[in-house]
C-alpha cells in the first residue's frame, strides 16, 4: 500500500460525501415535483410525453397500481429488447454485420438490462450491433435506473405521508427522474468522456497496419453516450467485453475517478433525500455514516490484499502487488477501490478482472453483493434495500427494550417486518440454491475456467451477482450456455422484482399509518448506538447466511494461495 | 387489480416508444454529432497515422511487439494477443497452475526481480502502457538491437513517462506504441 493510494481513497470518499447534499437536494426537488433549472429545456418534452401517453401526472396511485404499472412497463421494455436483439441482423445500424442474437442469450440479456443488472454472457464488440447497443441497451440503462429511483421515492412517501392511500405516480416519477436528472448529467458526462478519448461514432471498426507489419482491427462505436449512463445509472454493462478496463471505455486515471464518483453519487444523494423527505436530515446522515463505515472497511481489506500480492508469483521472482487482470494506468489502489465501489452499488462495471484478484481481494466484492448492496447501493435499490434492514434493526431493538418498534415516526408492526424478512430472504435463498444446483450438474460444472475452490467461487459469484442485480463477474465462467443464460436470467428477474413488490407493499402499509411522535421510550435512530446496531444487523445477517459458501470458495482459495497449492 | 392492469397498457406502450426515440436514438445521435464536430480525433478512436497518412494504430490501444528492437507491452489475453475485436483478461485465479506456468515461462531467469506488469496479463488485453520500471529493464536489449547508446534509449523512455495527475491519480507509465514510434523516428 502506498501513501498515494490512501490519498486516492480518502479524496474519493471526501468528494463523494461533499456531493451527497447537493445531489440529495436535487433528488428531493424531483421527489416533491418541484421545478429545477433544467426544466427550462425539458419541460415541454415532459408535457408532450404525458399528452401522447394519456397520463395525468397529478393522479396519485396506491401501492398496487404503482406496482402494476411499473411491472407492465418493465415487461414491455424487456419484450421489445428481446425482439430487437433477435432481429438485429435485418435492422439498420449493423456495420459489423453481426448475426441475430441467439434466443437463450437474447432472453438473458433482455432480463439483465431490464433488471438493472447488466450481466453480460456475451462480448459486446463481437455480438451487439450499434443499433442494439443504442436502442436496446442504452435505453434500458436510463429506464432501469429511473425505475429504481422512482421506487425509492415511493418508499420515502410511505414513511413521510400520514394516513394516506397513495404513494405517488409512477409515470411522473420515472419521466422526471429521466429528463431532469439522468439525461442532463449523461450529456455532460458523455462530452467529458469524448474529450478524454472515448469514441463516439457510428462506424463499426477500423483497420490498422501495426509497426511490426501486422494487422490490427479495432472495434469502435457509439461508446461515450452509453458509458455516461452505464455508470450514473449503476447499470454496468460494457460496450466492450473488458468493460471499463477497455481503454476506449475508460482511457485515463481521471475518467476512472469520474466513473467511480458517478457510480455512487446518486445512491448517496438518495440517503440524504430520505432524511429531507422524513423531515429530519440527521436520519439521512446516520444512514450515510453506517454506509461509509462498511465501505471503508471493505476498501481497506481489498486494497491491502491486492497490494500484498500473490505469494506464488513472489516465489517466481515477481515481487509486489497483484497486477494480473489490472491495467497499468490505474494501478492497484484505483483497481481495488473500483471493485469495492462497483459492488457497493449494484453497478457491476469493472476496471480490472475480479476473477484474477487475490482470494481475499475478490472476497470483498462478493461479500458486498451478498449483503444486498446496501453499502451506499445502486440507484434506488441501495436505499430501499437499506431501509428494509433498518426496519429489521428497529424490530430487533424493539425486542430488546420490549416496546413496539418505530422508525422515523411510523410504528413498525408485524406486517412490515414479515414483508421485510420476505424481501431480504430472497437473496440467500436464490443465490445458495442456484449455486448448489450448478455445482452438482454437468451443465453447471462445465462453466468454470479455473479448477478447485476458485472454480466454485466463479459459480457462486455469478449467482450472487445475478440475484443482487450487480452484473460483474468472475468472468472466467463460460456463461453463454442455455443452462447459465436461463438460470441466471431467472435469478436476475427474481432478484429485482421479488424484492420490489414486498417493498412497495411496505410503502403502502406505512403510508396508511398515522404519525407517532418519538417518546421517551423510543429507540433513537440517529446516534452512534443506532449506527452500530445497523452495521451489526447487516453483517450478522450476511455473515451467517453466506459464511459457509465463502469458506468453500474464496477462503479455501486463500489457504491454497498462501501454501502454494496450485490447481 | 384488473383495472390497475388495463389502465397501464396505453402508458406502458406509448412511453416505451417515446423513451426509445429520445434515449435510444436522439441522445446517442446528438452525442455523435457533438463528438464528430468538436472532438473528431477522440470520437474516431484517437488514431495514430504514419507520414503517409496510413493508420498504424490507436494511441489508446496496445499492439503486439515481439522483436528485440522494440519495447514490449504486457502479456495479452485478447484473442491471440492484442486483438482489437476481442478484449479480455486471462481470468486466471491466484492459485491457478496455468497462471504460475505462464509467469514462469515469461520471467527472464537472468534478471530478477521482474516488474510485475511485464509478466501479468492486463484486464483488457489491450493495455497500451507499461510501468516505468518495465520500460527501463528493456532499455539494454532495445539499445543493443538497434546499435544505439543505452543512454539515448533511456533518455527516450524518461521523456515519454506520463506522471500521475495531481500526484495520486494513476501510476507513472509509458505508452508502448508512442515510445516505439519515437525509437523509429530517432533510429529507424
Amino acid at each position: 500500500m502506498t501513501i498515494q493510494g490512501w490519498i486516492l481513497i480518502l479524496a474519493f470518499t471526501g468528494i463523494l460525501l461533499a456531493l451527497a447534499k447537493p445531489m440529495g437536494l436535487w433528488l428531493f426537488a424531483l421527489y416533491e415535483g418541484r421545478r429545477t433549472p433544467v426544466h427550462a429545456v425539458f419541460a415541454p418534452v415532459e408535457r408532450g410525453f404525458y399528452r401522447l401517453s394519456g397520463i395525468d401526472p397529478a393522479a396519485e396511485q396506491g401501492w398496487r397500481r404503482y406496482a402494476v404499472h411499473m411491472l407492465v412497463f418493465n415487461i414491455a421494455l424487456a419484450l421489445c429488447t428481446y425482439a430487437l436483439l433477435r432481429l438485429q441482423n435485418v435492422l439498420p445500424g449493423n456495420p459489423q454485420a453481426f448475426r441475430a442474437v441467439a434466443p437463450p442469450l437474447a432472453f438473458n440479456t433482455a432480463i439483465s438490462f431490464t433488471a438493472n443488472t447488466n450481466w453480460q454472457s456475451y462480448a459486446g464488440e463481437s455480438t451487439m450491433s450499434n443499433l442494439s447497443q443504442m436502442l436496446a441497451l442504452t435505453l434500458h440503462n436510463f429506464l432501469s435506473a429511473a425505475t429504481g429511483i422512482a421506487l425509492a421515492f415511493a418508499l420515502f412517501r410511505g414513511f413521510a405521508r400520514r394516513s394516506a392511500g397513495t404513494i405517488g405516480n409512477f409515470w411522473a416519477d420515472v419521466t422526471r427522474i429521466t429528463l431532469y436528472l439522468l439525461l442532463p448529467l449523461s450529456i455532460a458526462l458523455a462530452v467529458f468522456y469524448m474529450a478524454s478519448g472515448v469514441p463516439q461514432t457510428l462506424a463499426g471498426s477500423i483497420d490498422a497496419a501495426t509497426l511490426e507489419g501486422g494487422r490490427q482491427t479495432i472495434a469502435l462505436g457509439p461508446v461515450a453516450s452509453q458509458e455516461a449512463i452505464k455508470l450514473l445509472g449503476t447499470n454496468g454493462g460494457g460496450f466492450f467485453n473488458a468493460n471499463s478496463a477497455h481503454p476506449f471505455e475508460n482511457p485515463t486515471a481521471l475518467t476512472n475517478f469520474v466513473q467511480m464518483v458517478s457510480i455512487l453519487v446518486i445512491g448517496l444523494g438518495l440517503a440524504f433525500a430520505f432524511g429531507k423527505a422524513v423531515g429530519n436530515t440527521r436520519q439521512g446522515w446516520a444512514i450515510l455514516a453506517a454506509m461509509t463505515i462498511l465501505f471503508l472497511a471493505g476498501t481497506g481489506l481489498t486494497y491491502w490484499a491486492e497490494a500484498a500480492g500473490n505469494p506464488i508469483l513472489h516465489q517466481l521472482g515477481v515481487p509486489g502487488g497483484n497486477m494480473e487482470g489490472k491495467e497499468v494506468r490505474f494501478g492497484i489502489a484505483a483497481s481495488a477501490l473500483y471493485a469495492v465501489v462497483t459492488t457497493a452499488a449494484s453497478c457491476g462495471a469493472v476496471n480490472a478482472m475480479h476473477d484474477s484478484f487475490t482470494a481475499l481481494g475478490g472476497l470483498v466484492p462478493l461479500f458486498n453483493m451478498q449483503l444486498g448492496e446496501v453499502v451506499i447501493g445502486g440507484v434506488g435499490a441501495g436505499i430501499y434495500g437499506f431501509l428494509l434492514f433498518a426496519i429489521l434493526a428497529v424490530f430487533v431493538a424493539g425486542l430488546m427494550v420490549g416496546r413496539t418498534p418505530e422508525y422515523v415516526g411510523k410504528k413498525i408492526e408485524a406486517r412490515e417486518v414479515k414483508l421485510a424478512v420476505l424481501a431480504i430472504a430472497i437473496l440467500p435463498l436464490i443465490i445458495l440454491s442456484f449455486t448448489a444446483l450448478a455445482s452438482v450438474t454437468a451443465a453447471g460444472l462445465a462453466g468454470p475456467l479455473n479448477k478447485g475452490p476458485h472454480g466454485f467461487s466463479e459459480i457462486l459469484y455469478a449467482f450472487t451477482s445475478a440475484v443482487a442485480n450487480n452484473g460483474s463477474a468472475f468472468a472466467g465462467l463460460s456463461a453463454n450456455t442455455p443452462f447459465y443464460n436461463g438460470l441466471l436470467g431467472i435469478a436476475m428477474w427474481i432478484g429485482r422484482f421479488f424484492i420490489i413488490v414486498p417493498m412497495l407493499a411496505i410503502a403502502g402499509s406505512l403510508a396508511a399509518k398515522t404519525y407517532t411522535p418519538a417518546g421517551a421510550g423510543s429507540f433513537p435512530t440517529t446516534g452512534g448506538l443506532w449506527i452500530g446496531l445497523l452495521v451489526g444487523i447487516i453483517l450478522i445477517l450476511g455473515g451467517l447466511t453466506f459464511l459457509p459458501s465463502l469458506a468453500l470458495g474464496p477462503i479455501a482459495d486463500h489457504l491454497a494461495m498462501i501454501h502454494g497449492q496450485l490447481s | 387489480m384488473g383495472q390497475d392492469f388495463t389502465s397501464s397498457l396505453r402508458p406502458a406502450f406509448a412511453m416505451t416508444i417515446l423513451f426509445a426515440l429520445l434515449l435510444g436514438i436522439l441522445y446517442p445521435l446528438a452525442m455523435t454529432g457533438v463528438g464528430q464536430t468538436i472532438f473528431p480525433d477522440q470520437a474516431n478512436g484517437s488514431l495514430v497515422r504514419d507520414a503517409g497518412g496510413r493508420v498504424v494504430g490507436s494511441a489508446l490501444i496496445g499492439q503486439a511487439f515481439a522483436s528485440p528492437g522494440y519495447f514490449h507491452g504486457r502479456p495479452s489475453a485478447a484473442g491471440k494477443g492484442y486483438d482489437g475485436l476481442a478484449s479480455s483478461g486471462s481470468n486466471l485465479g491466484p492459485a491457478s497452475q496455468a497462471l504460475a506456468d505462464r509467469v514462469r515461462a515469461d520471467v527472464d531467469a537472468g534478471r530478477s526481480p521482474t516488474p510485475a506488469d511485464l509478466v501479468t496479463a492486463s484486464a483488457s488485453g489491450l493495455d497500451p502502457h507499461i510501468s516505468l520500471e518495465a520500460a527501463l529493464v528493456q532499455v539494454a536489449r532495445v539499445a543493443a538491437a538497434r546499435g544505439m547508446p543505452e543512454e539515448q534509449a533511456r533518455d527516450l523512455v524518461e521523456r515519454a513517462v506520463e506522471r500521475p495527475m495531481l500526484g495520486f491519480l494513476g501510476t507513472p507509465h509509458v505508452n508502448v506504441l508512442a515510445v516505439n514510434r519515437a525509437l523509429d523516428a530517432l533510429r529507424p
